[in-house]
Formats: structure tokens, sequence, C-alpha cells
């Protein structure tokens, strides 16, 4: 019975996100189109010289640059439904493989900060909670809402001043060392490399959550069973980790599931001012060199990780009302 | 009904010699609340203006008075757990000695117990066999646990359920158990009887009385006169922030002439069954400051001087006390 209505659950949500998958492509696409930029050209780039005019007729033919822009549209779309995303201009490499690498890279970077904001953001919800009033929950607050309000770039390049270029503790920017053969890259310079765009991703990640489970902290304060829970003379910490803890818990990681928009808006950022070579990187370029494959592909892939966190996010609160519902422990 | 009907009529006599010792003895209790926010001059709700309360070992006192006229925060005030930003003066013992705010903080839980008056006191994640086992200090805990809640009529296949699954019935007997499971010698019930039907109503007061056999006190905090009177030993009655009349059961008799006070005698006179006369249940607000007699304005005796001289709190016996110029 549950398990049917958790598919149905999903089946309606995956029904729900195709629409608005088609909805973004037409729209990226459109948005592509007015693209001054020739693809012909910045395929080409510098061979633009040495290539004649016919050889140029003829890629423009084989990319269907000449045919109407619906057509393309449609070309587009039907090799997708078959399952191809297309050969990218830039990379000269099929889009879903060049994907798969760029976003292996991307992931470790959202990963880490989405755990580290994660813990870090409901720590500092729950002590400003706890201290609802106080100079602590107020010196929390401004830090979540000056976060807010700050630009992720502008946070990276603060932290590249004092990191890489004052300290010089850190890379200034790619992904692993400049000229290392790939093979002789270790796990510690990777780190070395990751660390500076996950801290800035950590940093803005952390305003949303801490807010939230603040809000949900003192919520929880004055209900009812803290009141009673209070009067069995528990209080402080152990008042917290008996009753708050898992009270709190559950709906701060929901939340935190539909960040991964957010999550995913910031790693563009991060990446252009770090250099780092993630999904953040390709889309950029695809879209500044009119490689339309590529960004078509990053467009979907990105929309779908967006949907499967809200997915998550949705999951996970229907689980909880249920078990909640049918009196099962969690 | 029958087994409540005996219990009530059995009533808890106290010998003579322990006339004195009281459990708890409230006297010239009050609890003001300042409001301050920005802009605005603060304002004082004085919540509880004078309150006395005496109550002995397995002795039922039922607090009575109005919705909204102040009696949750007593509770409250009483355990510590009063609002950050309310003062409390007057003097409060615990068997014989001050009960300070440390003291208060060592006794909840333990000697002085809350019983909460809405279902959603519990919880709503955690197990209510788990929530009732922490009040256990013996050993063998999930023995003493499966035989507290047979003593409260609920199946122990219940113990690992969590709130939402259960009745409010139900949770209200997790309540009784949790009280039977402490070694609380005072019980301070928050309107026990809020929202339950008549049966229901009898089996909590049944409960309470085992409790109160059982040698506990219990001050039971409650707008509902009716229930009050089922199984209380002695009723305090409760008007802006005052104790306006302290006065054993066996006095709510006929018209309520062994009754001292006015607004007592209104309350009773305002149930169905003896006469329902119609009384204007507005109170003086918490905000101003009251110089004469709390209930001048709506006393049918009241008086000049009423207005003008407050009433102090006679002692006519030891469970007598009332609050009025002309009694």
């Amino acid at each position: 019975m549950q398990l049917t209505n958790i598919a149905k659950f999903i089946l309606l949500r995956t029904m729900k996100f195709t629409i608005l998958l088609f909805a973004v492509i037409a729209l990226s696409f459109t948005l592509v189109s007015f693209s001054p930029v020739d693809p012909v050209q910045s395929y080409l780039g510098a061979e633009m010289m040495v290539v004649s005019e016919e050889q140029k007729e003829e890629i423009a033919e084989h990319f269907g640059v000449n045919e109407p822009k619906y057509k393309q549209f449609f070309n587009w779309m039907k090799m997708f439904l078959q399952g191809d995303l297309g050969t990218s201009l830039l990379y000269r490499q099929d889009v879903f493989s060049i994907i798969q690498e760029k976003f292996l890279a991307s992931f470790a970077l959202m990963a880490i900060s989405w755990a580290v904001s994660g813990i870090f953001g409901y720590g500092l919800g729950v002590i400003a909670g706890m201290n609802k009033g106080t100079i602590i929950d107020r010196a929390i607050k401004f830090y979540c809402f000056t976060l807010a309000s700050t630009p992720t770039f502008w946070i990276a390049i603060l932290l590249l001043i004092v990191f890489s270029l004052w300290l010089g503790l850190y890379p200034i920017g790619l992904g692993t060392p400049i000229g290392m053969l790939a093979e002789e890259v270790t796990l510690l310079d990777r780190l070395k490399h990751i660390l500076l765009p996950a801290l800035t991703l950590s940093i803005i990640g952390v305003s949303n959550i801490a807010l939230h489970t603040r809000q949900k902290v003192v919520e929880i304060l004055d209900a009812e069973f803290i009141r009673f829970a209070r009067a069995k003379g528990e209080e402080g910490i152990l008042l917290f980790a008996r009753h708050g803890f898992r009270n709190t818990l559950f709906p701060a990681i929901s939340v935190h599931f539909t960040s991964f928009g957010e999550l995913f808006g910031g790693v563009i950022l991060a990446e252009q001012v770090f250099s780092y070579p993630g999904l953040g990187q390709a889309i950029v370029q695809a879209g500044l060199n009119s490689d339309v494959p590529l960004l078509l592909g990053i467009v979907v892939f990105s929309a779908f990780f967006v949907f499967v966190g809200n997915l998550l996010a949705d999951l996970l609160y229907y689980i909880i009302y249920l078990r909640m519902k049918n009196g099962e422990m969690i | 009904m029958s087994i409540l009907h005996e219990l009530t009529y059995t009533t808890n006599a106290v010998p003579e010699e322990r006339h004195a010792n009281y459990l708890l003895e409230v006297k010239n209790f009050s609890l003001t609340i300042e409001r301050v926010e920005k802009g605005y001059t603060p304002e004082r709700l004085y919540v509880i203006r004078d309150f006395h309360l005496k109550i002995h070992h397995g002795e039922i006192v039922a607090i009575v008075g109005a919705s909204g006229s102040g009696k949750s925060l007593l509770a409250d005030a009483i355990l510590g757990i009063h609002p950050k930003n309310s003062m409390i003066e007057g003097t409060v013992n615990f068997e014989k000695s001050p009960l300070t705010e440390k003291r208060k903080k060592q006794l909840r839980g333990k000697d002085i117990m809350l019983l909460p008056q809405m279902t959603n006191a519990l919880d709503p994640l955690m197990k209510v066999g788990k929530q009732v086992q922490t009040f256990i200090k013996q050993k063998n805990k999930q023995k003493v646990l499966k035989s507290i809640f047979q003593k409260v009529g609920l199946s122990p296949t219940i113990i690992k359920e969590i709130p939402s699954t259960l009745s409010g019935g139900m949770i209200r007997r997790i309540f009784i158990a949790m009280a039977l499971a402490s070694e609380a010698k005072l019980i301070i019930a928050d309107e026990p009887t809020n929202g339950l039907d008549l049966e229901a109503l009898d089996e909590l007061l049944l409960q309470l009385k085992i409790l109160a056999n059982d040698h506990r006190a219990i001050v039971m905090i409650t707008h509902d006169i009716e229930a009050a009177l089922k199984i209380a030993d002695k009723i305090a009655v409760f008007y802006a922030g005052e104790t306006v009349e302290i006065v054993p059961r066996k006095n709510f008799t006929k018209k309520g002439e062994k009754l001292r006070h006015p607004y007592t005698k209104a309350l009773w006179n305002a149930l169905p069954q003896n006469g329902f006369v119609p009384m204007d249940s507005s109170q003086p607000s918490p905000s101003i400051v009251i110089k004469g007699c709390v209930f001048s304005d709506q006393c049918p005796k009241a008086t000049k001087i009423c207005r003008i001289k407050k009433p102090k709190l006679q002692e006519i016996s030891d469970n007598e006390m009332v609050r009025c110029l002309y009694a």
C-alpha cells in the first residue's frame, strides 16, 4: 500500500518534470539560436584562414546550420529521444562522455560543500535557536543575512586573495597542478585544488539551512512537549538531545536537498573564478562558443540534477509523514 | 462510576498532628510579566497578584478559575519554568523549607511533577514507553514499565508506539502512568479534564484519586468546578490572580449558604443544577493595578469601601480562608 503510494508519487513527479524539461529545452534552444556566434567559425577557430569556402559549406551542411531553426530543434529532439546527446563542437567528443567527466569533478565539489554547509548550518541554526534573543543568536543571524546577500564570486575572490595570494597556501586555480601528467597527480593535489572552491560554496550554503533550522528550533522550543520536558527537569543540551534533535533534523535534511538548485548555480560561479574544470566551466564555454549540443546536454543534465534533489526532499518529507501516520519509528 | 463514588466519600481525613505539616505552602505569591518592546513604554502584567495555597500529603486541592486567568503560569512558576521576563514574589515552602529557584530545578520531575493538559505534551517522535521510562528509578525498568501500563489500563503492546497512533484517552493514561512511575510527592495537574466526555472524565478523576490515595498531593488546576467538586478535598477559588476563597468541598451545599465569597457563590449558582443564575464572567485586565477588592466591579454586595480598601485573606479555620470585607 505504502510502496504503491510512493511509486505513484514518484511517477507523478516524473511526469511533471518531463513537461518542465521540454519547456526548459525549448527556451534554451530559442535563446542560443539568437546568438551571433557562428558555430562553424567557433568550430574551426584559428584554422578559419586555412579552410576553403567549399569546405566551410560542407561543414555547415554536416552540422545542419543552414536548415531552418525549427528543423534544427526537431533534429536535436529526435536524437535526444533516441538517447543521443550529439557531439560537442568545442571538445569534438561525445557530449555524454564530457558531461560524465566534468560532472565527476563538479560532483566532488558539490558533495563536499553540501555536506560541510549542511553540518555547519544545522549546528549554527541549533545554537542560534537555543539561545534565541541573545548576542550569540544575533551574531549568527547577522552572519547568515550577510552571506545570503553576498555574491558567490565575491567570496571566491576574497578567499583567493587571502589564501592563495597573501598566504600562498593553496593554488590559484584549476583542478590539478599545471604541467603534470594525469598519472602523477596525487589525491592530496586534488584536495588542495578543491578546497577553496568547496569552502566558497560551503560558506554560502550555510545561511539557508542555518536560518531554517533556527526557526524550527525556536518553534519546537515553544511546543507543549518541550514545556513538559522542562517540567520533567530536562534542560540545555540534554533537552535538545532527547527532544530537539530528531524533531529538527529531518526538516533540515529535507530543506537541504532542495538547495541543489542553488548549489548548482553556485558551482558555475565558483568554477569560473577558480578555473575549476567542472560542468560550470563547460556550460559557460558552450554558451560563449555556440556549442549548442553541449549546452543543451548540460541544461538537460542540470535540470535532472535539480529535479532529483527536489524529489529526494519531497520524498523524505512524504515518507516521514507516512511513517508518523502509521506510527512507525524513524 | 461507583468506585469513584466510594473513593470520593472516603475522604482523606488529615490527622490532627499533621495539620501544620504542609507539603506545599504558598503565601502572598505574585507573578508579574514585564513586556518590553522597542519604542513602547514597558508594560506590566499582574498575572498572579496574591495567591495562597496550603496542601498536605494525600490531599487534592483544586484551583478553580476562569480560563485565561493565569492558572497555567501558576503551575509553571511552582515548577520554576515560568518565562524569563516574569518576576515572582512571595513565599513558597515545600516540605517546610523555602522552594528557591535552585531547589525547584532539583525537584522538578522528581518530587514535583506536572501532569500536562494537552495530548501534544508528548514528544511526537519518541516511543511512549521510553517517555514513561525516564521517570522510573528502580532497576528492572521494562518489568516496572509493563506493570504500570497495566495498572492504568493500557496494553503493554503500545509501549513501542509513538504518540500520534494513540487516542487522546490513551495519552492521558500515559500521563497518569508517568505520575505513577515517578516518585513525585506533589503532582500539579494542569487542566486535566479539558475536552473529556463524562465517561473519560470519571475515569481520569478516579485515577487522580488513586494517585492521591498513594499519599501524593495533587493540585488540580481547572476551570471546571463540577469536576473539581467530584474529587477535591478543598477548592481554592482564583479570581483575577488572587485566591479569593479556600473552601472545603463539603461547604458546597444547596444555595451555597456556607460559601463566604460572593464570587464563589456566583460560580456555584451558575451551575445548571443550582439555578443556572447567569454571571458576568469578565475579569479585570491584568495590566491595571487594582487598589481595592478585585471583585468589586462585579460584586452585588460591593460598597464604596470595597473599591478603596483591599480585603485581606482571613483564616477562618485551617481549611478555610476568605478574602472579603463582608464575609
